[in-house]
């Protein structure tokens, strides 16, 4: 039977706290979209997106109607386009991303991801093209989001990978200044990418997945901390139980629509992805989570402890209440696209090295941070091997997405608007990595025994 | 198959006659209502059964939004498999 105390929490936690199911992603393999004829595989790729995703978004809006939840975005992801352009070498593969772009715009998705290279132990056919065009391809499309995984923890580091990614990231930005450089926004450099994550900008869909399969992204930040709020004065082992228990509830509902998405499209249901997923708006925020456990701001000594809870009980909560459960999982720390962590950047409480130890213990990395605009490459290269150094050595999943604010320097702001925020420029270290970055090859996968 | 309305604003005159008409232009059977009025804040949860519905939840729900707005009230419309899971294990 149902009780009026859990109705009214849960219209509470809808009107009051922004819980909301984040996006509902589709992925579609084009492994039989692969042509050596690059209009005849274009031609593929926008048929297959079209047929499979036409009826995508209007499901997703007729759930969120009928069971009165918000659902933010409805998106796609796809198999990275480096394996597709492999096939056609001669030819530029920016044309994929324009039919990407097509094809997103027609079946009214606002992301699709996969413009993609799986390079951790080298380049394969196709790779090093992709990864060139990628500055082109991300200033001349609006949807069309990008990624390329550099390492691996079984297989180490691809500097040469890591090195070139500097002089993209760079790129990206320089040629969308005029635009805040928001394409270097939709480009994330990974380690240990995951082949089934729903969540943009890193969405792609693995070799190891089905042809068609929909992942669920959960959110509501807001929800836990205003759990914790009630709470009070509690101690941390309480803490971490009505984080479990909050978590348990938002991703029940992640699971509900993810089998309802997939049954009435048709397509297997692949994974929940139980995350803490901030917006900019108010009372949506991972570091006000952290405040509200008792810190004075987001990026003072204790956040990464706070941090490292707050990441284990909302996966320990969210295992309990899916059947399958992948993606990144884990509280996310965008910088620009979380009021709190916005609001320490600015008043200088949160500094790029805390913000580095946070993404040793928390979900993706170092992310959505706007660095000053004359930085280099190699340093932006060197943030990245740092990244994925922790990683690779702690098994898990790290991404950078920088954006190098040009013409902009430290205490000045980008502003993207939307759900992607905007924030201050933040100081990096100056220090040259030069001969490191400049040296290529690779680092070797970490021994994992003798675990210290 | 049930759904859950739930009506929360300032009390006025018709609230439960407007809502439940709504229901019965669409098929809904209105299967048990609790309402308080704490001051002046009406608040009513009202469980339907839709098995009988001849118009998608989705066409009333939106029905519904746009009587809640036209009477400065919030209306929920949900299907009850939201609470089931959120609030069970």
């Amino acid at each position: 039977m149902i009780n009026s105390h859990d109705i009214l929490e849960t219209i509470n936690m809808i009107d009051n706290e922004n819980l909301d199911v984040r996006t509902i992603t589709m992925g579609i393999s084009l492994l039989d979209c692969i042509d050596p004829d690059i209009d005849r595989a274009c031609d593929k790729i926008y048929d297959k997106i079209c047929r499979y995703a036409g009826n995508l978004v209007r499901t997703g809006e007729d759930i969120s109607k009928e069971y009165g939840i918000p659902i933010i975005h409805k998106r796609i992801s796809v198999t990275p386009i480096a394996m597709i352009a492999a096939a056609c070498q001669t030819k530029n593969p920016v044309r994929f991303a324009k039919v990407l772009d097509r094809a997103a715009s027609a079946v009214g998705v606002n992301f699709i991801g996969g413009y993609s290279a799986l390079v951790h132990k080298g380049f394969g056919p196709g790779d090093y093209a992709l990864i060139e065009s990628i500055p082109e391809a991300l200033s001349t499309t609006e949807c069309v989001c990008s990624s390329v995984n550099v390492g691996t923890t079984k297989s180490g580091i691809n500097m040469d990978a890591v090195a070139k990614m500097g002089h993209i990231v760079r790129e990206t930005a320089e040629r969308t200044a005029d635009r805040d450089c928001i394409g270097a926004a939709k480009l994330v450099v990974f380690c240990n990418a995951p082949e089934d994550n729903p969540f943009m900008a890193g969405a792609f869909l693995g070799p190891g997945e089905p042809d068609c399969v929909i992942n669920v992204g959960v959110s509501g930040p807001g929800v836990v901390r205003a759990a914790l709020e009630k709470a009070g004065d509690c101690d941390i082992t309480a803490v971490a139980d009505i984080v479990k228990r909050t978590a348990f509830k938002i991703t029940r509902m992640g699971q509900l629509v993810a089998q309802e998405a997939s049954r009435r499209l048709c397509v297997p249901f692949g994974i929940v992805d139980l995350s803490l997923a901030p917006t900019p708006a108010v009372g949506d925020s991972v570091a006000h989570i952290l405040e509200e456990m008792g810190l004075e701001s987001c990026g003072a000594h204790g956040t990464t402890a706070a941090l490292a809870l707050l990441n284990d009980a909302v996966k320990k909560g969210g295992v309990m209440a899916s059947s399958h459960v992948g993606g990144l999982s884990g509280a996310f720390i965008p910088v620009t696209e979380d009021a709190g962590m916005i609001a320490a950047a600015q008043k200088g409480a949160l500094t790029l090295t805390k913000l580095e130890a946070m993404t040793a213990v928390c979900s993706v990395g170092l992310d959505m941070i706007a660095i000053p605009g004359d930085t280099p490459a190699e340093i932006i290269s060197a943030i990245i091997a740092d990244e994925a150094a922790i990683g690779m050595v702690n098994s898990k999943t790290t991404a950078v997405r920088l954006i190098p604010a040009i013409g902009k320097n430290v205490g000045d702001e980008l502003n993207f608007g939307g759900l992607l925020g905007g924030g201050p420029v933040m100081e990096i270290n100056r220090w040259s990595p030069k001969k490191f970055i400049g040296r290529g090859g690779r680092i070797p996968a970490p021994l994992q025994s003798l675990k210290n | 198959m049930r759904a859950v309305i739930t009506v929360i604003g300032k009390d006025m005159v018709g609230i439960l006659a407007r809502v439940s008409t709504v229901c019965a232009e669409n098929g809904y059977n209105v299967v048990e209502v609790t309402q308080s009025i704490l001051q002046d804040l009406f608040a009513m949860i009202m469980i339907v059964d839709i098995s009988g519905a001849t118009a998608p939840l989705s066409e009333v729900s939106d029905k519904l939004t746009a009587l809640g707005d036209s009477l400065n009230l919030k209306i929920h419309v949900m299907h009850e498999d939201i609470f089931n899971s959120m609030h069970r294990i």
